[in-house]
């Protein structure tokens, strides 16, 4: 069932990604890490759907933020961060999903890992555990290409200094902050053991991004001792995927 | 990209299975009619990159929901897999 959304704002989050926010008037509510599917039809009648990730908090106002990174042989992607203003309407089909959420019910330790845009849902969860005030201690690894590609830099920043919640850990691919710490490269195993919760403490894990991120941070996690059913991935691609 | 690293995970299914079942499909956990292995579908590595939707089993790989749309119907095979536990509440 497709619903209407209308742009209610826009906000640039870097260069090539925005956050969109809908007010949708039949929303039936969501849950912290659930989707949304957006399709576009052009005037001859071909139209292209595509999954994003809901990054705002549930809320019963009926209002949904999606963050769209833009690519750029996209079908869609380029029209919703270059072309879509306020007062458009979308039609969506959600809230989708209800395996890769977080409920404000869960009081274990929560360990988050997002590769670039992945970091979409994860911050749906911390808003949620903000909004719900809840004391889930959460820790956030966030692998990103550069400073300038950071998703909610501020609000992380003031989230982690105000609510202590998430510990938030930066791993840089490709180019460091001046006088990082540790060089640009990938997240590895060291990084993951000394970032994440110990698997002691039985934490429950949630790993978004490209699917060969996925992959490697999932096997890390389970390296360090966290078991498979603890463990939950959300992996996008190319195309037809999260964006 | 590898063959190997083209697939995504069962959730992302939710939105084309939405338009078949009431009831979320990717949280139910299903059994792998090869192997036995009991999981949610959302753990299932999914293919979209054919003509429909290939969700195989993460434990064998073997075929657990064949899903195509032609034009106004849908082709939906599911005999990859034994039960469908869903949560009806």
């Amino acid at each position: 069932m497709w619903r209407i959304g209308t742009v209610v704002d826009l906000r640039d989050e870097t260069a090539t990604a925005r956050t969109i926010t809908l007010q949708v008037p039949d929303w039936p509510g969501h849950l912290a890490g659930q989707h949304v599917d957006v399709r576009l039809t052009a005037a001859d009648g071909y139209s292209a759907a595509r999954s994003y990730s809901i990054a705002s908090a549930p809320n019963t106002e009926g209002r949904v933020e999606i963050t769209v990174e833009g690519l750029p042989n996209g079908e869609v992607s380029p029209y919703l961060t270059q072309q879509v203003a306020s007062g458009d309407r979308l039609e969506l089909r959600g809230p989708l999903g209800g395996w890769f959420v977080w409920r404000t019910e869960q009081t274990e330790p929560i360990q988050l890992i997002a590769g670039g845009s992945g970091i979409v849902p994860l911050m749906a969860m911390i808003r949620s555990r903000a909004a719900s005030g809840s004391s889930a201690p959460f820790r956030l690894l966030y692998s990103v290409r550069e400073p300038g590609a950071v998703f909610y830099r501020d609000e992380l920043r003031k989230r982690s200094e105000n609510e202590h919640s998430p510990t938030l850990t930066y791993a840089y691919t490709r180019i460091t902050p001046k006088d990082w710490p540790r060089p640009p490269g990938r997240i590895g195993a060291s990084l993951v053991a000394e970032a994440a919760w110990p698997s002691q403490l039985v934490p429950t894990c949630y790993v978004c991004g490209p699917t060969p991120f996925v992959e490697s941070a999932a096997g890390f996690l389970s390296a360090c001792g966290n078991g498979q059913d603890k463990i939950r991935t959300e992996r996008f691609g190319p195309t037809g995927g999260r964006k | 990209m590898s063959a190997q690293m083209n697939y995504l995970d069962g959730n992302a299914a939710a939105g084309e299975l939405s338009k078949i079942f009431a009831i979320d499909v990717t949280s139910a956990e299903g059994q792998c009619a090869h192997c036995g292995a009991k999981k949610r579908f959302a753990e299932a590595r999914l293919y979209m990159q054919c003509p429909g939707v290939v969700a195989r089993c993460c434990a064998c790989e073997h075929v657990l929901l064949r899903m195509v749309n032609v034009r106004q119907r849908v082709f939906l095979d599911m005999r990859g897999m034994t039960y469908v536990n869903l949560d009806a509440a």
